[in-house]
């Protein structure tokens, strides 16, 4: 048993608020670099232009690349083999969420309840978890901070199986249509395909992690990938919503085996901004 | 590019045509949905508004807090639909000129638009830290309590955006 120390984990997702949040990834910023030059509209090429000194200015001057520094959303990734010396996995998160947000002064987005109160934490916590059991002696975070206008665009249906491959087609393109310039175009659209309908959410989710230019592993679903993004940055929407030849700067699909009565599709849409951060301990 | 100086007059707004490129210099406020109902609220109660909004812009916008030595944080545009139930009123009541955010209006907001003589600029969602280079001062002017979500009086200078839908209706959205 490898014993991981609390304080450790929690200074490490300290720092890991601060990249995510100031650092655009080396494989967005090639691909919105790769995209302006594909971009015909004037207005779409200044935005690029923008997109691109934002992310200059946000590395050099440490401010975030956006004021919406978002919902923490942490992927662990948990080894069988390591204990914590003290606490647990779910509070060091919430401690580093919460110093993490403050030491790099990132916008506390985060209110105490949906409907009944409506105020801020002012700490942006609690943050979301998503952790899985791996075997070994590792201990493996990431952090996707969401914001809430592309999030608010994300939508999932539970499709009739006899809808098919065409349904699928319908109801994402309808999605990244229907959005418009609402969730920052060229967006990331990661789609769940599959499973359970909470299940098909998070699959929808995890695909947004994936870097930009990887296909998944599974031949099909690497041509659809590319069939979707074809027929999304034919839509038009553009970036900012404002009309142009790249509406999506890319498209991933995670697919899991399903029930025989469904065929669940959700779609997570991320903006140009595809922030996430990760660390290994 | 044309420069636009607030407060704005309204023939100079119904001079701007959607696609026109625009830097904005001088006092805007900031204000997202939360901000708009109290605003209402209070013109509702018959009191005097925090500032006054005759020709003057509302950026939608929560910007992150200063980090020292700077007047504000990361300060982008956020999605304007949200603003569109409080829209038409904080117009017809305030003469408020121009609106500041990102993504398409409601048929009741543009209509009020056409009707008031105001115009929709949209700002570069995600480009948050390069705006924040434009915004010289930021004070605090009412509902703390809302955090980011407060309202900010701003001076900028040279505020990059585009007409996006003008007092015409012609609009940037509309394609196809």
């Amino acid at each position: 048993m490898k014993i991981i120390e609390f304080d450790k984990v929690v200074s490490t997702a300290e720092e890991l608020c601060g990249r995510a949040a100031c650092d655009l990834p080396p494989d967005v910023l090639k691909r919105i670099a790769e995209c302006a030059e594909k971009e015909t509209t004037p207005h779409g090429r200044e935005f690029f232009r923008q997109y691109l000194e934002n992310a200059a200015i946000a590395a050099r001057e440490r401010l975030p690349l956006c004021q919406d520094t978002g919902f923490a959303v942490w992927f662990v990734e948990y080894g069988t083999n390591i204990a914590f010396d003290k606490g647990d996995i779910y509070e060091a998160l919430a401690e580093g969420t919460r110093r993490g947000y403050k030491r790099f002064y990132l916008r506390k987005s985060i209110l105490k309840d949906p409907v009944f109160d409506r105020s801020n934490t002012f700490d942006n916590t609690p943050p979301v978890v998503h952790l899985r059991l791996v075997p070994g002696d590792k201990l493996k975070l990431v952090l996707a901070p969401k914001g809430g206008g592309s999030e608010n665009m994300s939508g999932l249906k539970m499709l009739r199986p006899a809808d098919g491959k065409e349904g699928v087609v319908k109801f994402i393109v309808d999605t990244v249509r229907n959005a418009g310039g609402n969730p920052c175009p060229p967006t990331v659209v990661g789609v769940g395909l599959g499973g359970t309908m909470e299940y098909c959410a998070y699959l929808a989710k995890k695909a947004l992690l994936r870097p930009l230019g990887v296909r998944n592993a599974d031949p099909r679903y690497a041509a659809f990938e590319e069939e979707l993004l074809e027929l999304l940055n034919s839509t038009g929407v553009g970036p900012q919503g404002l009309g142009g030849s790249v509406s999506c700067l890319d498209v991933h699909i995670e697919a899991h085996p399903c029930h025989l009565a469904s065929l669940p599709v959700a779609v997570n849409l991320n903006c140009h901004a595809a922030r996430h951060a990760e660390a290994v301990l | 590019m044309k420069k636009l100086v607030t407060p704005l007059t309204e023939s100079a707004v119904r001079d701007l045509k959607a696609g026109d490129a625009v830097a904005i210099s001088g006092v805007i406020y900031t204000g997202r949905d939360a901000a708009h109902k109290k605003l209402l609220a209070m013109l509702a109660n018959g009191e005097k508004l925090p500032a006054d909004l005759k020709d003057q812009i509302i950026y939608f916008v929560g910007p992150c807090p200063a980090p020292p030595g700077r007047p504000i944080g990361s300060a982008g545009p956020t999605t304007s639909y949200r603003m569109d139930p409080y829209s038409p009123e904080l117009i017809a009541k305030t003469g408020l000129r121009g609106m500041i955010g990102k993504g398409n209006r409601s048929k009741e907001v543009v209509e009020a638009m056409k009707k008031y003589g105001v115009v929709y600029f949209a700002a570069t969602g995600g480009a948050g830290a390069l705006i924040a280079q434009r915004i010289r001062k930021c004070d605090l002017i009412a509902f703390p309590e809302l955090g980011p979500e407060a309202v900010y009086r701003l001076e900028v200078e040279d505020f990059p955006a585009v007409v996006a839908i003008d007092s015409d209706g012609g609009s940037l959205y509309d394609r196809k």
